[in-house]
């Protein structure tokens, strides 16, 4: 009896779990437009994320500092966009979708890794 | 919000990072102790959440863009520690991979979001929701109150170390070194946009899928 509860119970937690999922993967299909809608407004990026070009126009000069240090880390995805990806909306739009993808698989990657690390001497009751 | 290479200099973000990462360490140890290996999926999808939510910018009048964290709202469904666990992966993972934030700015930027968004919304959200079951509707408002306050303090975090570096990080001809603007330039601009744009959008977020749990997942609301 216990035995048949408990696998409902997980049978419960698994379709719960793989609905999040699903709705991760609208979010995803979804996030293009978080480039396209500010795009469309003719707006540029965050307030205070200018690259040094911006900087430049913005406040007339680039501080030495800040010079020296921005360049300090190349992301091999910068800015969302996948290596050598062709111009325009629909690239940005595929780029985007593609590299949120990736972003997101490795990032629930390592946390799931380290949560079955931090969790393995634990047992299975149910508080956090 | 994510603050990009070379905007802190070496004191601030050095500071950050030392701030920081005690937080990680008590994150750490405190999972170690509590954390079951049936919930890791859930963290996997708070912080696969953090990230894809962050990537709807929006628009505002000035020409410039912002987006909800979704700090709140992890740390309501997981608890406070899990949620800084979660959402400063993510955020690392968008510095390194993405170049969205610096590297060097990894510290602050975990310490706003992650760090100080966390606990605000979380700290919040019982004070307003405490002796509330379930089904409560003051669960929803709690978290989009919360889902508010936590964003605009992370918003204002960033601003005051943006706004702090003319202060700072001066050349010998004395001009900034590092991010430019005063704090009576940064706080205005940073909070105007979150106290009446991203913040609504934070709060929505939360309080939407607040309502999803209480009908499809309640025992996630303890």
């Amino acid at each position: 009896m216990k035995e048949i509860r408990y696998e409902n119970g997980e049978g419960k937690r698994d379709k719960s779990i793989r609905k999040l999922w699903i709705g991760i993967g609208i979010l995803v299909v979804l996030s293009p437009l978080g480039i396209i809608i500010p795009a469309y407004f003719g707006a540029g990026g965050a307030w205070g994320e200018w690259s040094l070009d911006q900087i430049e126009k913005i406040a007339g000069f680039v501080p030495e500092g800040m010079k020296r240090t921005a360049r300090v880390w190349k992301a091999p995805m910068t800015n969302y966009a996948v290596p050598g990806q062709g111009q325009g909306p629909t690239h940005s739009g595929i780029g985007y979708v593609l590299t949120v993808v990736i972003g997101i698989a490795v990032t629930a990657g390592i946390v799931y890794l380290l949560a079955k690390i931090l969790a393995r001497k634990n047992g299975t009751a149910n508080r956090m | 919000m994510h603050i990009p290479d070379g905007y802190l200099g070496p004191a601030t973000y050095g500071t950050m990072y030392a701030v920081t990462i005690p937080f990680w360490a008590i994150a750490s140890w405190k999972l170690n102790r509590t954390l079951k290996a049936r919930q890791a999926p859930y963290l996997a999808i708070g912080a696969a959440f953090t990230f894809v939510i962050m990537m709807f910018n929006i628009p505002v009048i000035g020409g410039t863009t912002g987006h909800a964290t979704g700090a709140t709202l992890v740390a309501i469904l997981l608890g406070p520690w899990a949620a800084v666990i979660a959402v400063s992966v993510a955020l690392i993972i968008q510095a390194l991979l993405f170049g969205d934030g610096g590297i060097t700015a990894i510290g602050a930027n975990c310490f706003n979001m992650a760090v100080a968004g966390v606990f605000i919304g979380y700290g919040i959200y019982r004070i307003i929701a405490a002796g509330t079951g379930p089904q409560s509707s003051r669960k929803i408002v709690a978290g989009a109150i919360a889902a508010y306050i936590s964003l605009n303090a992370s918003a204002l975090l960033a601003a005051v170390q943006l706004g702090l570096q003319p202060l700072l990080e001066k050349s010998p001809s004395g001009q900034p070194f590092y991010a430019p603007f005063p704090l009576s330039v940064t706080v205005p601009a940073m909070a105007l946009e979150h106290l009446f744009l991203f913040g609504f959008v934070e709060a929505a977020v939360t309080a939407l899928v607040i309502k999803y749990f209480q009908k499809n997942d309640p025992q996630m609301l303890g």
